[in-house]
């Protein structure tokens, strides 16, 4: 447990004096999601129809951008290697690597949600469910895409196989994110969308680090 | 350390492939506590992956490696927690400093490290306040040694440990290796410069790589 928080706290230092990576699929969250009112037109009902697909998929898209990065670095400077060779399960490492993963990534998106929320005339319920969904969701997101990131490590421009890797596993959490907020807007009731995506993310807290590291062990062969 | 003195690390008839091609074939080796082997032979003989198997990095295509007359793959992370393996690449990142940079890979192997005393071996104490991309190769070279001393392991898998250091630091690193064989740790090391290690087993993998297939006759 000690050597997981050791890696979480380093990965963490890391991206927060490479800022720049974090605020950047932020930037992009935000940027794109605001490009829809002004490409579809400012009509109100219109964009709270669309709002939870839209914040989703950019969501996912925000995520997918900065998947390459979660094991490309380590990989390339020897570091991935040591943390192979050192007594920490490799799997503990992996879930390290996530959870610093999803606390500059997609808590940071969770925080920026609201100001969409705004710019897509939501009402308080459907931001509620918004960001519950989302504290269930982005895991997931960074959950899978670590297997697409692993998996992809020692092919030649891995960077362009992850998307395609990746996004038709995110499938699933789109479809009960949108499902959830979408069920708030309409007062019907989020839960049935919301256990799914739980037990999405325990399901992807037990297989991903095994996959993972299974991939990773490959790629230092 | 009495349990594990007597243990012997060894390897049995061990087979390397890699990309389809066998690299060497037959190699056994035995390393006693306190005992050195000297890696040599020609660039592409195997000396890296050699290293790399014994770490568990690789696995042998044929063969076994054994720790106490067991086998490394059945406990990995118990392998790992003895050794300390230096690879090519000396995985320092640029935006940590030399001290922080070392004091992580310390921690992980959770012991308590003396971080300062094993950069002073290494003359980086004035640096340890540098970030990771300010220093200069040989400087790079030398932290990742100083790993080597922040956590203590038996067994040390030295690949070219030697290269970009300049003179005093090679003296250094000699001392250090002396000292650790002296506590009864094993060391082995691939390098192509000359490297003070006293009664050291020397191992060549020139020998070893299988004949070359026949040419054909048209």
């Amino acid at each position: 447990m000690k050597g997981l928080a050791v890696i979480v706290g380093r990965d963490l230092r890391l991206a927060l004096r490479q800022s720049a990576d974090a605020w950047l699929a932020v930037l992009f969250f935000v940027l794109t999601a605001a490009l829809f009112p002004f490409g579809i037109g400012p009509e109100p009902n219109l964009l709270r129809l669309i709002a939870p697909g839209v914040i989703w998929v950019v969501a996912l898209l925000a995520v997918l951008l900065s998947l390459e990065r979660l094991f490309l670095a380590d990989y390339e400077d020897g570091s991935l290697e040591q943390l192979l060779l050192s007594p920490l399960p490799l799997e503990l490492a992996i879930l390290g690597k996530v959870a610093a993963h999803w606390l500059t990534t997609g808590l940071p998106l969770i925080a920026a949600a609201p100001l969409l929320a705004v710019l897509f005339n939501m009402d308080l319920t459907g931001l509620g469910v918004l960001l519950l969904a989302m504290l269930l969701g982005t895991p997931v997101l960074s959950l899978i895409g670590a297997v697409g990131a692993a998996l992809t490590l020692g092919a030649r421009r891995g960077g362009v196989l992850i998307p395609l890797l990746v996004l038709p596993l995110y499938v699933p959490a789109l479809i009960f994110g949108v499902g959830a907020t979408e069920a708030a807007l309409a007062d019907l009731s989020a839960r049935p969308n919301l256990l799914f995506l739980g037990a999405l993310l325990l399901v992807m807290l037990l297989v991903t680090p095994l996959a993972a590291a299974a991939a990773l062990r490959q790629a230092l062969e | 350390m009495t349990q594990s003195a007597k243990a012997q690390f060894e390897g049995r008839d061990l087979l390397c492939r890699r990309g389809g091609r066998d690299v060497f074939a037959g190699l056994s080796y035995s390393l006693p506590s306190g005992g050195a082997l000297l890696l040599t032979g020609a660039n592409g003989t195997g000396k890296s992956s050699l290293l790399r198997l014994m770490a568990g990095l690789l696995r042998p295509a044929a063969g076994e490696i054994l720790w106490a007359g067991r086998s490394i793959t059945e406990d990995p992370e118990g392998h790992a927690a003895r050794l300390h393996y230096l690879g090519h690449l000396d995985a320092v990142k640029p935006v940590l400093s030399a001290a922080e940079n070392l004091r992580f890979w310390a921690s992980l192997r959770g012991r308590t490290a003396d971080v300062g005393a094993a950069l002073d071996h290494f003359a980086l104490g004035g640096l340890a306040d540098l970030p990771g991309r300010l220093l200069s190769a040989g400087q790079r070279r030398r932290l990742a040694l100083s790993r080597l001393l922040a956590s203590p392991a038996e067994l040390w898998l030295l690949d070219e440990p030697s290269v970009g250091l300049d003179h005093a630091s090679v003296g250094k690193l000699a001392e250090a290796i002396a000292a650790h064989r002296a506590k009864g740790g094993r060391v082995v090391v691939a390098t192509h410069t000359a490297l003070d290690l006293p009664d050291a087993e020397p191992l060549s993998l020139d020998a070893l790589a299988p004949p070359p297939l026949p040419e054909l006759v048209w």
